[in-house]
């Protein structure tokens, strides 16, 4: 399988293993941070940990849009579906994310008309087929997702459609990035740069990590060559001394990104004065809001909801766990009252959780499971 | 354990590890008796000078037809199956049909008459059933429930408490393909690919490693809802030893894994429908192996793994440069209506 099989290839991948434990300084150890939770989940499934030098530690980082999205939006948006006549459409990862009263499945299996789909537009052609019914998106993700959500309320715009909305919760990286920098908590060497994300806003963005705190960051795929190559990039980094933003993902991300995408996204979105991020507390300009002449296309200002902020119960530690201050296994209820099955926070179900990559790939050698 | 979920979900019905739960928590507890207990794929009776192996099953696929066949074969071979991976050959089936007001009496012919070829495929009659008919939108066209019984053939010495480390994990064919066709039959992906469900009888299949090992025949299990995955950590959990697979030699079609790649799905955790898991003595894996070959269906078998002491009770997946993760049981439904 092409662009596949030759970064999954065995021995690049042992040489590349080789080439990682020679250029390790001895008595040294390196942090490095992988931001995205896809990459966190690749280097889980892939088994990594095991070929990498003991001396590097690898820790994941909040990337993850649906573990930052706070209890309470989870609430507003299981409120628009309460609405008779609504049926409320999201991606299949976010079914399984506890709300104060159940997940959106447990809603759906008490009669909620709650649908997945693979893309907002199957949202749009669901409002086109159901003209009694009103339609709405529950929009999450990254930059990488914001681009096909504004080309949709572009459509629904085109199409005149009224009886459509999205429940926007489209979140930017840079200011998560920024908050794991200046927080006193964490020590890292280095960052392995989001893939996905990247490939909209280009690697641009991240020029403010060595720029302002010394740190080298490469921009990274997930397959397992990308992703060692991505360590060894790093590491090269801090043995020359230097700091500097590298791009290793270049057979799909652009170093500018992608500038349709990106005036997609901001002729139809702008951004909030600030955004409560589960484990990060709130931050300015970092989550985006539909604009003023998108209104009756944004959920937000059609229906009446309740934005009551739900803190996490007290012993779940899902805000460390996202910094990646705490491993997923030292948070107390790991394995024990949150698991897949019986959630209390999204990591455990998401698919760029940590918590859900830890439980699913690594349990057998964990005691906690013992 | 105890069920504690307040309602019931699909994804109770995946076959995965809230079916357990259901199952073990509330289903077996409430209806206990040592036969039950047990939870085989088939329930062993003693029964005159052997043994009669009888299992039950049932069919919600969604849609009926799909490449490769249709609920009415998957009705037959799905118990053919649990009997055959029992050491049994069918003696007879009996089909239960519930019926949606509004099936066209074409698509119902056209169901029984790939039941029928079904039937005479796997060397089985269908004989009795009952039929209802429920109004229009409570049966999604129909939905079959099939039991079957047999005699279990005494060189069949099954059990998952046989089996021991060294023993060696085989497949007789392609992972995957059965879930993966159903979900692209469903049309709502823009996904088109050449694959046809893997539905067959394994009976043959069977029988060849029957003869072939003898008691060097520890375990067999049809992997349908909830993968291989699911079917080697219920054997782990039974025989309290570790499965280590090799990833890499597990066969599976570019098209599968294609698919599986696109979707973020696990080829594992996908459902079969003509597909066997055998744990053989290390001692018989090559005769095993070269017999499977050898039988139609078995052409892809291969050895994909073998039992450990530890860790104990889990399943791991190792791949060609030697990473290692847990495969785990099925959580959630990502492919529900699959058989």
């Amino acid at each position: 399988m092409k662009y596949v099989d030759e970064f999954r290839d065995p021995p690049v991948i042992v040489r590349l293993a080789r080439e990682l434990a020679h250029i390790v300084e001895p008595g040294r150890t390196y942090r490095i941070m992988e931001v995205c939770g896809g990459h966190t989940h690749a280097i889980y499934r892939h088994g990594l940990r095991d070929i990498l030098p003991p001396s590097i530690e690898l820790i994941h980082g909040p990337g993850c849009p649906v573990c930052v999205l706070p209890t309470g939006r989870v609430d507003d948006g299981l409120a628009i579906v309460a609405n008779p006549g609504t049926i409320l459409t999201c991606f299949g990862d976010m079914m399984r994310v506890p709300g104060s009263l159940g997940t959106p499945l447990e809603h759906k299996a008490r009669g909620a008309d709650i649908r997945m789909v693979y893309s907002p537009l199957d949202a749009l052609r669901i409002a086109q087929e159901n003209p009694q019914h009103h339609v709405s998106f529950f929009a999450i993700g990254f930059e990488t997702t914001a681009p096909s959500t504004a080309l949709t309320l572009l459509r629904a715009r085109e199409l005149g459609l009224t009886n459509f909305s999205v429940f926007c919760n489209h979140v930017t990286i840079v200011p998560a990035i920024r908050a794991i920098l200046e927080s006193p908590d964490m020590r890292l060497d280095g960052f392995i740069g989001p893939g996905h994300v990247s490939t909209v806003s280009g690697c641009r963005p991240y020029e403010f990590v060595p720029r302002d705190y010394g740190k080298p960051l490469v921009v990274s795929g997930f397959e397992p060559v990308d992703i060692l190559e991505g360590v060894l990039m790093v590491l090269r980094q801090l043995r020359a001394g230097e700091a500097k933003v590298e791009n290793q993902y270049r057979r799909i991300v652009p170093w500018d990104g992608n500038p349709a995408a990106l005036r997609a996204i901001f002729s139809v979105f702008e951004l909030r004065p600030y955004f409560e991020w589960r484990g990060l507390g709130f931050i300015s300009q970092s989550a985006l809001k539909i604009r003023s002449e998108f209104a009756q296309w944004d959920a937000e200002a059609r229906f009446e909801l309740p934005g009551v902020r739900v803190t996490d119960p007290k012993a779940a530690q899902c805000g460390e766990v996202l910094k990646g201050v705490l491993k997923p296994a030292q948070c107390k209820l790991f394995g024990r009252e949150c698991n897949p099955e019986h959630p209390v926070g999204a990591l455990m179900v998401s698919s760029e959780g940590a918590c859900a990559a830890y439980y699913r790939y690594v349990h057998h050698a964990d005691p906690v499971f013992a | 354990m105890r069920f504690k979920d307040v309602q019931i979900e699909m994804a109770h019905g995946a076959g995965g590890k809230a079916s357990r739960r259901l199952v073990e928590g509330l289903i077996a507890p409430l209806l206990s008796n040592a036969t039950l207990d047990e939870l085989g794929d088939a329930a062993v009776l003693p029964f005159g000078a052997g043994r009669l192996a009888t299992t039950a099953d049932s069919f919600v696929v969604r849609p009926l037809r799909f490449p490769g066949g249709s609920i009415g074969e998957l009705a037959v071979n799905g118990t053919v199956n649990d009997l055959a991976v029992s050491g049994a050959r069918p003696l007879a089936l009996l089909a239960t049909f519930i019926l949606e007001a509004g099936l066209s009496t074409q698509t119902l012919r056209e169901e029984l008459e790939a039941l029928a070829a079904a039937a005479r495929r796997a060397g089985v009659s269908v004989i009795g059933g009952d039929t209802k008919v429920v109004e229009h939108g409570k049966a999604d066209g129909m939905y079959i429930s099939t039991f079957g019984f047999g005699t279990v053939d005494e060189r069949a010495l099954l059990a998952a408490g046989n089996v021991r480390p060294g023993d060696r994990v085989l497949v007789s064919g392609s992972v995957g393909d059965h879930g993966i066709t159903v979900l692209l039959a469903r049309g709502e992906l823009d996904l088109e690919a050449q694959l046809e469900s893997d539905t067959r009888p394994l009976t043959e299949l069977a029988f060849a490693l029957i003869d072939a090992c003898g008691d060097g025949l520890r375990w067999m299990r049809d992997p349908t809802r909830g993968g291989v995955a699911t079917a080697l950590n219920e054997l782990a959990r039974a025989c309290g030893h570790a499965v280590l697979i090799e990833e890499d030699s597990v066969p599976l079609r570019s098209e599968v894994r294609g698919a599986c790649e696109i979707l973020g799905l696990d080829p594992l955790h996908i459902a079969n429908e003509g597909c066997l898991l055998a744990i053989v003595a290390p001692q018989s894996a090559g005769a095993a192996l070269e017999v499977l070959q050898r039988t139609p269906g078995g052409e892809r078998a291969a050895d994909i793994g073998e039992i450990r002491e530890a860790p104990e009770r889990t399943v791991l997946g190792r791949n060609a440069y030697g990473g290692t993760r847990t495969i785990d049981m099925l959580v959630g439904d990502p492919l529900p209506r699959i058989c």
